[in-house]
């Protein structure tokens, strides 16, 4: 690979940095900031999933990204992905709600709009109605578990010391299971627009073959564990101590629905069972991962009958869905022309 | 290397059984101090100064075991890393109960001192009141334990809790009525003796009943 591939690629490590950063905390950041789980376990069963969702099932979500615009430039991508960083730093820093797929996705419109490719609007419906439906989804699942949890906690009668045992327990399946569908879901946010110029070859390792599309997800997926490595953290404090205060409980119940709506979402073998007997099945396609977790809040206090309902945390997912993309999508629009016409890359072909 | 050592032992090793094991044997102990009080006051009551004073003795071992085992509770949840979320409440929980055994062990440490002279007609009365108190740290004591185990349960005891203390209460101010407007007691400071003593077993209630406050706060934290 040539040099100016890997530079072009930096800006997909940073977006991979940021997902292990952030959203790995949203998997166990009550685990850790309540101390049920050890910071260490968290980090190492993110870094192991998170790869290996990415690279066994993170083709399905970058396919439907790619349905939107195939980005085919490497400089481009570089951009596209950049731009989307940007973004979400930015207005993160402002203190705004933001999500990592939102900000692709206008990273990629603006891509469109300066190539004058069209803008595939299937797939464009598809990926807007999953900021919808993910949230939703969210929310009715985290609603059926917490009945489910409660009666199974009435029924049993568990001592609360070995309840707190086997809470733990469950922390962390479920944090495998959000880890991976993190990592499945989520990972195109951060590769996929690499997927078409991708700078890496097809290759053969002990009569393995290994494509360019898996080595790349890879790549993610290690930028990711650095990312849970260095950063992860603090932000898992945060989550765990001030942002939303959960009971491990609901905190297990949230990465459960949170995980399957990304799994959902992901999971090509699920969409090949469910077409096979003619159910309706998901499109594959990234959802933000932190707006299904609102979701899923949000469904627990549905359950409780409404209580302590927060309509701020509504408000905020429903101005992420306008803001996000349009900064990003002329962000992207501008760089791109800066890519093009003052350092001399060719951004598209 | 230490956090390791004590959260593997948290998650699979026996030191989640034994706290639960001394979780109960401490609320046993709580429930049977009130219940020694009992029987020593009606020793006491019917004049078997002798057999008071060994049951005074039996409440301050139980009061010393439940100190003991109380320590060992906190060490356990604090050395184990168990039940990181909910430790300090347990803990709260466990330092107010014990406010009940040190009431019992003050109660019949004082009528060893002071030998108050109780008059026949206020007999029943005390005996009365001791029997709610009891009530009241039985189903306080029941409380604490369907807050380990049957959370939903909890609320039915708590409100059990407040009709005893209540109760309690109630023959508190008839025995304090009753000595103050009795013809046959010549001086003023019997009265006031038994207003006191009245007094001092109704705080076993009102410490029960302070153990079932916090507990509904508890009850709701937990909830999922």
């Amino acid at each position: 690979m040539e040099i100016a591939g890997l530079i072009f690629l930096t800006s997909g490590l940073y977006m991979g940095w940021s997902l292990g950063a952030n959203d790995a905390a949203n998997i166990f950041g009550t685990a850790v900031g309540t101390r049920m789980v050890r910071f260490r376990t968290a980090a190492v069963i993110c870094a192991i999933f998170i790869t290996l969702g990415a690279v066994i099932s993170g083709a399905g979500a970058a396919g439907g990204l790619g349905a939107l615009g195939a980005v085919n430039a490497l400089p481009g991508s570089f951009v596209v992905s950049a731009c989307a960083a940007l973004t979400v730093t930015f207005m993160t820093r402002a203190g705004l709600p933001v999500s990592t797929t939102q900000a692709i996705v206008g990273g990629i419109i603006g891509w469109n709009l300066f190539s004058g490719y069209p803008t595939d609007r299937d797939a464009l419906t598809t990926i807007v109605g999953t900021w919808f439906y993910g949230p939703l989804l969210g929310a009715l699942i985290a609603f059926l578990l917490y009945f489910l949890v409660k009666t199974i906690l009435e029924r049993l009668n568990i001592h609360l010391i070995h309840l707190d045992r086997y809470t733990r327990i469950g922390l962390i399946l479920a944090g495998v299971f959000g880890a991976y569908s993190l990592g499945a879901n989520n990972m195109a946010n951060v590769v996929g627009v690499f997927v078409a110029a991708s700078p890496f070859r097809d290759m053969s390792v002990a009569g393995v073959q290994i494509t360019g599309a898996h080595q790349l997800f890879a790549v993610g997926g290690i930028a990711a564990s650095v990312g849970v490595a260095t950063y992860s953290r603090r932000v898992m404090m945060t989550v765990g101590s001030h942002l939303y205060k959960l009971s491990p409980v609901s905190a297990f119940i949230v990465i459960a629905s949170t995980a399957t709506v990304l799994f959902l979402f992901a999971s090509e073998g699920l969409e090949a069972w469910l077409q096979a007997r003619g159910l309706p099945s998901f499109p594959l396609v990234p959802v933000s991962q932190s707006q299904a977790a609102v979701g899923s809040i949000i469904g627990i206090s549905l359950a409780r009958g409404g209580r302590n309902l927060n309509l701020k945390l509504l408000r905020n997912i429903v101005l992420g869905w306008a803001a996000t993309p349009a900064a990003a999508a002329a962000l992207s629009y501008i760089a791109l022309f800066f890519m093009q016409n003052v350092f001399m890359q060719q951004v598209y072909v | 290397m230490r956090e390791k050592k004590n959260g593997s032992t948290g998650l699979f090793g026996s030191s989640a059984k034994a706290l639960e094991l001394n979780i109960d044997r401490y609320l046993t102990l709580v429930e049977q101090s009130a219940l020694l009080l009992e029987d020593a006051i009606k020793k006491y009551l019917d004049g078997k100064f002798e057999l008071f004073e060994h049951q005074r003795s039996e409440i301050d071992n139980t009061e010393r075991e439940a100190d003991n085992l109380r320590r060992d509770i906190k060490h356990r949840l604090y050395a184990e890393m168990l039940i990181p979320d909910s430790r300090g409440d347990v803990l709260a929980l466990l330092e107010t109960l014990d406010n009940v055994t040190d009431k019992a062990k003050d109660v019949s440490s004082h009528f060893s001192i002071e030998r108050p002279e109780v008059y026949p007609f206020l007999s029943d009365d005390f005996r009365e009141l001791m029997e709610t108190c009891v009530k009241t740290v039985g189903e306080v004591t029941l409380a604490v334990r369907a807050f380990f185990r049957e959370l939903y349960r909890v609320t039915e005891h708590v409100e059990k809790v407040h009709y005893w203390e209540h109760q309690a209460d109630e023959i508190e101010e008839r025995i304090k009525r009753k000595v103050f407007r009795a013809e046959g007691i010549p001086e003023f400071s019997k009265r006031v003796h038994m207003r006191y003593f009245a007094e001092r077993i109704s705080q076993i209630a009102d410490e029960a009943e302070a153990v079932a406050d916090r507990l509904s706060v508890y009850a709701i934290k937990r909830s999922i």
